[in-house]
């Protein structure tokens, strides 16, 4: 019998979690978003996240490898990096485009700053502004519609009236590229011109069967936003296993559909229909952005209240982008933004320790 | 159903069903003791006797170093062979009592005081303090210290703990199932020392047996009454017992239960406590539990003050497989240990055995600031800011998050992804920052 015991500070049990653990998780949470994604993209949306996916998984590798650390692609969080950084992009884009991002993503993003745990952006939040930023025409101005196009010609799922009308009304050539946002967004600058056509789009973009598409996602966008139904399985996977809390998506979320509500109709405070705050929770890149990257646990505040005020700083940030802002959407910005006011907020929510006593 | 219970907390499996189901045995008395000076908090007590003196069982062998000490007694008859640094249940080598056993057991005067119960609450606590009884439950604060409020703090409640967290342990479990009435009779000698108007028994929801004999022990006793409470670990840390009994908040930076009103007290505490008021009898057994997947039969044992390890775990039939780690207390809360040949003492709830497997600890990762430690955390700190700044020897912000307050009850590394070595840290934090405290006085 061996006489050498093993000592070690308390406590002797562990609960059955790891770092490995949880980004795997996430890993199977975003895979009903893509097989969602490749139902109404095609097989190019699961080419275009494995080339994502390698990318970052070889950076990851060989940064590691040249600073002489462990490596750690093992544990999965180059692999969520690399899907989420492709889950950004438009399904036409070209092979190279998933590539530089991931690329970017781990190397700038990530191990710049001393790796996972240490990043103060979101990596593929980063590298999605990156290449908005390089390549504007490739990530943001084509979008393509879904190959099961039953909502209309328009992937914004407009009928051919409401697109002629839109289009008579002015400066949108590409109107049949537009997405839902690019359309409302489009909207508000006409209204001024003709308020009466500018209305009828309104309804049309928020009516129910509209909604319903952006709901189950039959209304094009990019590759991992696409079906918001898919997304909340994967969220709900996610809040079930406690590997994120209510508190960033539920704040989130909730603030965007009030605050467009309140201000995102034709006609001034609280104007417009009242589907319109659905309207702009299931357009864009809010659910995925909600639920998978604001979420982002190196990246966000550590306490409740923080994390509340975190996903309230978001809604607000998104809101101001996508109806006075110069884009279209504002997710990733906004997401952004809020993630390089983290260490403040962790300051100023420290909790009240139990039994705190006044001074 | 609405248990009562506090924010915060984990749920480790508990594990109790190794030993759940063994009723408490008796070891048969030890060839030798060790006895330590100090196993309980305050100073610890000086020798009173001389190595080849003769002793018998129950005879005071050192005498409390101060007011926050107590005496230790002979827990066999023999003769004093030795007194000398010896290990101790908490790892480290400290003084203590050797006593080499004679063939014969010889016992002190002990006498039945049939009013014990309406003794003067003085002499009631006369007699705890001079059994040299400590809390029982693990922290070992001695029992008198705490019967001795200030006379301008009034104690309304005494509550016994009878939760036992800890997974594998049921020392307290057996002891509620087998000596109900004896807990009872503590807990009024207890009331009545501070004239406590109530007595509240709390014990947690997965022993609804000891909750319901419990009960049954209590009826008639218009002013106690016995509180089941969730699952959930750490309940039994006084604190998180009081709040959840009575939902009053003891302060932090070192605030006591009799600040709110409450005395706390231990169910192995409150029965020795009877035992030395009627009986005059000093602590000099208790009841540990021998535990684990490869003890080969789990037991609850009574067993004299001193015994070592080793003859508890060969009672216990061994070990099935070779021992990764040995744990003094239970897994949360517990001291792994060196050796086997280290005595129990008067606090020493378990004797666990972990194998090579359960022994092993993975590496430390960066933290991924998941807060699942502040989630958790029932002290409402950010054990992950403190280890962060105990790691960069930032005094100072570790004492702003909390450090001194953490009473190391280990549920954030139990649930930390990352498997950061938090309590490691918060205990390199807490004696750095004693010891700036103690350079500034």
């Amino acid at each position: 019998m061996n006489n050498t015991y093993a000592v070690s500070a308390s406590p002797h049990l562990h609960d059955r979690i790891s770092v490995s653990s949880v980004m795997w998780k996430v890993v199977i949470a975003l895979v009903p978003a893509l097989i969602a994604s490749v139902y109404f993209f095609g097989i190019q949306a699961l080419l275009l996240t494995v080339y994502g996916v390698i990318a970052a998984v070889v950076t990851e590798a060989a940064i590691q490898k040249l600073r002489k650390q462990e490596v750690s692609i093992a544990d999965g969080s180059a692999v969520v990096t690399g899907m989420l950084v492709s889950f950004n992009l438009n399904v036409a884009s070209p092979w190279w485009l998933p590539v530089v991002g991931s690329v970017f993503a781990i190397a700038i993003g990530k191990q710049l700053f001393g790796g996972l745990g240490h990043n103060p952006f979101n990596p593929a939040l980063l590298a999605r502004a990156f290449l908005v930023a390089s390549w504007p025409t490739l990530t943001t101005a084509q979008f393509t519609p879904t190959i099961r196009g039953i909502a209309g010609p328009s992937i914004s799922g407009l009928g051919r009236e409401s697109l002629r009308n839109l289009a008579s009304l002015g400066n949108l050539d590409s109107i049949t590229g537009a997405t839902p946002l690019t359309a409302i967004k489009a909207l508000r600058d006409a209204s001024q011109v003709s308020p009466d056509i500018a209305e009828k789009v309104m309804f049309e973009l928020t009516r129910w069967e509209t909604i319903s598409n952006l709901f189950w996602g039959n209304i094009g966008g990019v590759i991992g936003e696409v079906s918001a139904a898919a997304l909340l399985i994967g969220a709900a996977y996610l809040v079930y296993k406690h590997i994120i809390e209510w508190h960033i998506p539920v704040s989130y979320i909730g603030t965007v559909f009030v605050l467009s509500y309140l201000f995102g109709g034709l006609n001034g405070f609280a104007s417009g229909p009242y589907t319109l705050g659905v309207f702009h929770v299931l357009s864009g890149g809010l659910m995925l952005g909600a639920f998978f990257m604001a979420t982002d646990m190196v990246t966000s505040p550590v306490t409740k209240r923080g994390r509340l005020i975190f996903g309230i700083g978001c809604g607000v940030l998104t809101v101001v982008i996508r109806l006075v802002g110069g884009y279209p959407e504002g997710v990733s910005y906004s997401i952004l933004l809020m993630n390089i006011a983290v260490p403040l907020i962790d300051r100023y929510t420290v909790p009240k320790a139990f039994g705190e006593v006044k001074k | 159903m609405g248990l009562k219970t506090f924010p915060g907390g984990v749920h480790p499996h508990d594990s109790k069903e190794y030993s759940k189901g063994a009723s408490i045995e008796e070891l048969p008395i030890p060839k030798k003791v060790v006895i330590p000076l100090s196993q309980h908090i305050g100073a610890p007590a000086k020798p009173i006797v001389n190595v080849g003196d003769e002793v018998v069982t129950g005879q005071k062998i050192a005498e409390p170093g101060g007011f926050v000490s107590i005496p230790m007694h002979a827990s066999i008859t023999g003769k004093v062979t030795k007194i000398a640094k010896f290990p101790h249940p908490t790892g480290t080598m400290q003084m203590a009592i050797e006593i080499t056993g004679s063939d014969e057991e010889k016992w002190i005067d002990l006498i039945d005081d049939q009013n014990y119960a309406s003794l003067p609450p003085e002499e009631i606590k006369q007699r705890i303090a001079d059994a040299g009884i400590c809390g029982m439950g693990g922290a070992g604060f001695p029992t008198h210290v705490k019967l001795s409020p200030p006379k301008d703090n009034p104690i309304d409640t005494v509550l016994i703990n009878g939760v036992e967290c800890e997974p594998y342990l049921t020392a307290d479990y057996r002891l509620m199932l087998e000596r109900p009435s004896d807990i009872v009779a503590g807990l009024k000698l207890f009331m009545k020392v501070v004239n406590a108007k109530q007595g509240i028994i709390g014990i947690e929801a997965n022993k609804p047996d000891a909750i319901k004999i419990m009960r049954d022990a209590v009826k008639g006793e218009s002013n106690i009454k016995v509180e089941g409470l969730k699952i959930k670990y750490p309940q039994g840390a006084e604190k998180q017992l009081i709040y959840a009994a009575t939902k009053r908040k003891v302060p932090n930076k070192g605030g006591l239960p009799m600040a709110v009103g409450v005395v706390v007290q231990n169910v192995g505490t409150a029965i020795a406590a009877y035992e030395a008021v009627r009986y005059k009898r000093p602590l000099i057994e208790r009841i540990i539990t021998v535990s684990g997947r490869i003890v080969q039969n789990p037991k609850n044992i009574k067993a004299r003050i001193g015994t070592q390890f080793q003859e508890l775990l060969d009672f216990a039939g061994g070990v099935k497989e070779d021992i990764g780690k040995i744990i003094s207390g239970g897994p949360m809360m517990g001291i792994s240990i060196p050796t086997l040949e280290s005595p129990m003492g008067k606090g020493s709830s378990g004797l666990l055995l972990f194998d090579q497997k359960e022994a092993k600890k993975d590496a430390e990762h960066t933290c991924l600031r998941c807060g699942r430690c502040v989630d958790i955390c029932p002290l409402n700190l950010i054990p992950s800011m403190i280890a962060r700044s105990v790691k960069y020897s930032d005094w100072e912000t570790a004492e702003k998050a909390g450090v001194m307050d953490c009473m190391k009850c280990g549920s954030c590394a139990f649930v930390c992804p990352s498997h950061i070595k938090l309590i490691q840290w918060i205990d390199i934090g807490k004696a750095k920052i004693f010891e700036l405290r103690k350079a500034k006085k």
